[in-house]
């Protein structure tokens, strides 16, 4: 069966005894697109990726990519996709170059192709001078810019692409950003985990939200967003112990609240501007201590409250969480 | 639209695929000499500890005195510990996800155990040839013709084979490098001990004796001894595989490989499963 769709996924369903790590997830990426997989830690997102890989069999449901079924030609499907897995796994003792000629030649490319597409690779990821250089002596960025290149070393058509920037400082993540553009407007089509929802905002064409191994939203990052709420509202007080009274202050002006007795925090859907200069007025004279208050842009535990009601379990404060202080 | 250049994908047989592999650990051996210190410092050190310290108190009834008697045991006992060389390296592997990473890749999922194994031959082949000069230089000698003395080897080599599986097997099993460590020196080194390899059996009690002299080890030590005329006469009461050697040492090869290798696969498999 052909199809449009680069990657498809068909109920994927993954079991580990009695827990289910993965329920029932479908999905289309059409060719020359980009989806996000957007999900907090434990969500199932490496899981998905895995079956999608052909590391681990789905215990139902299937996947294609590029038109193969993982279950039933495993071969095909390793043939047209690359993967990057969560943890660079560069070789570490081999250089740069040597860890794509490994790669290069258990794909069974020739040897004058590998030395070629080497070279473009290491030039393009900005390790030209680094290619005879052990990974060891690599940073974080530069080894996953090599682990990327590694997988790139074929040109799959597919890519599947495991937190890719996870660990990264900002300056490389928006580096490995531009690469990744590039690659898709070569017409690769790419599928990348993220617990950022600035990464996938960034990237994606589409989003797909998955928690507890279910997908409970997807949509363009723009329709995502729209649902999640413009931007959250934040107080932040002084002392714990006043928590309970700047709730019961704030209550009747917004429309839910959340408290975080941790970061001592409130937190509610904001409703512009000048509903939050209302709200820091009522603080005014009440006795209670304001460490800060403003405006949050939705972050992926924003998306998770509105969805589901609660924070997402493992809150991932991504840098990009910007506060407007008022 | 689409500039990148899509390469031809060909089919690489499983042979090519696992010297890829292999060659990948021979450069890391290349860039880690030290790997290669179990084969090399060690048994040389043991050799001349044996030789010097131990030795003069230990009496066999060869020609050419205790180093030539010792030199087939400690032989067996580095090929013995290719075991170690194979699961440390696969456990390392798998920890790091450079398994998972082959196994994305369109080749056979054995070339990732098959290439370990290579690897480990040559690397404990290397250790054959450093022990064999050292001890050329202390004094042992081949007294037998050439065909036996390569069958000697060979049945060191054949040992590794069967090894290479248990390396697998407890390789797969375990989850980290310290762990392979800890089982493997707890097992290994015992029973490479509990034999004929560092001291003639006759001497030990009697249930010990029967022990030494039925393990494996103690069996591929004598036909080592016997091919390269390095073997005393035996002791009265010998058991039954030292008036044998051989035809127990292949037996054992085969034998181990037959219950350890379906028992490894499937470990490896189960492991790298989910």
């Amino acid at each position: 069966m052909t199809s449009l769709h680069a990657i498809e996924a068909d109920g994927l369903v993954k079991r580990f005894g009695d827990t289910v790590a993965v329920d029932d997830v479908s999905f289309v990426v059409p060719q020359g697109s980009v989806l996000g997989l957007l999900g907090p830690n434990g969500a199932g997102k490496t899981t998905t990726v895995r079956m999608m890989t052909t590391l681990t069999r789905p215990t139902s449901g299937t996947a294609r990519v590029a038109g193969h079924d993982v279950v039933l030609d495993p071969a095909a499907v390793r043939r047209s996709m690359g993967l990057t897995g969560q943890a660079a796994t560069v070789d570490e003792l081999l250089t740069g170059r040597e860890n794509l000629h490994l790669i290069g030649s258990l794909y069974g490319l020739g040897s004058d192709y590998i030395k070629r597409a080497s070279n473009d690779l290491l030039e393009r990821f900005s390790l030209g001078d680094a290619g005879d250089r052990m990974a060891k002596t690599y940073s974080g960025g530069m080894r996953r810019r090599l682990d990327l290149a590694v997988s790139l070393i074929a040109t799959p058509p597919v890519l599947f692409l495991d937190e890719p920037t996870t660990g990264l400082d900002p300056r490389s993540r928006v580096e490995l950003w531009e690469v990744l553009r590039e690659l898709v407007l070569d017409g690769t089509t790419l599928l990348l985990t993220t617990q950022y929802l600035e990464e996938a905002d960034q990237l994606a064409d589409n989003i797909v939200v998955i928690d507890h191994g279910t997908v409970i939203a997807e949509g363009t990052p723009l329709q995502l967003k729209d649902q999640s709420g413009a931007a959250a509202l934040v107080v932040t007080v002084s002392h714990a112990q006043d928590l309970a009274a700047a709730e019961a202050l704030i209550s009747p002006h917004v429309r839910e609240v959340h408290v975080d007795p941790g970061s001592r925090q409130l937190t509610a859907p904001a409703e512009g501007l000048g509903h939050m200069t209302r709200v820091a007025g009522i603080f005014e004279g009440s006795g209670i201590d304001l460490d800060d208050i403003g405006l949050k842009r939705p972050s992926l535990d924003d998306v998770f409250l509105h969805l589901t009601g609660r924070r997402a379990e493992q809150p991932t404060q991504s840098e990009n969480d910007e506060e407007v202080s008022a | 639209m689409t500039t990148l250049e899509r390469p031809e994908i060909r089919e690489t047989g499983l042979w090519g695929q696992s010297w890829s592999i292999a060659r990948r650990n021979f450069l890391h051996i290349k860039r880690m000499p030290e790997m290669l210190l179990d084969v090399t410092v060690q048994p040389v050190m043991f050799v001349l500890l044996f030789a010097f310290v131990f030795g003069s108190s230990i009496d066999v009834d060869t020609a050419a005195g205790y180093r030539a008697f010792l030199l087939a045991g400690i032989m067996a006992q580095t090929v013995a510990f290719a075991s170690f060389t194979v699961a440390v390296g696969l456990t390392a592997d798998l920890e790091k996800g450079i398994v998972d990473r082959m196994r994305s890749l369109p080749i056979s999922p054995s070339a990732v155990l098959v290439g370990r194994s290579m690897s480990s031959l040559v690397h404990a082949s290397i250790g054959l040839v450093v022990m064999s000069l050292t001890g050329l230089l202390i004094g042992w000698r081949i007294h037998t013709n050439l065909v036996e003395a390569a069958f000697g080897y060979l049945l060191l080599l054949g040992w590794g084979f069967a090894m290479i599986w248990i390396g697998i097997w407890v390789g797969s099993a375990m989850r980290s490098v310290e762990a392979v460590n800890g089982v493997m020196f707890a097992t290994m080194f015992p029973i490479t001990f509990l034999a004929n390899t560092f001291a003639p059996t006759d001497r030990m009690p009697p249930v010990l004796r029967f022990v030494a002299e039925w393990n494996p080890i103690s069996a591929l030590t004598q036909s080592v001894r016997v091919l390269w005329g390095n073997d005393q006469p035996l002791a009265p009461g010998a058991a039954f595989p030292m008036h044998h050697p051989i035809p127990f040492t292949i037996g054992w090869i085969i034998l181990i490989t037959a219950v350890v290798a379906p028992l490894a696969i499937r470990a490896f498999q189960r492991r790298t499963a989910d």
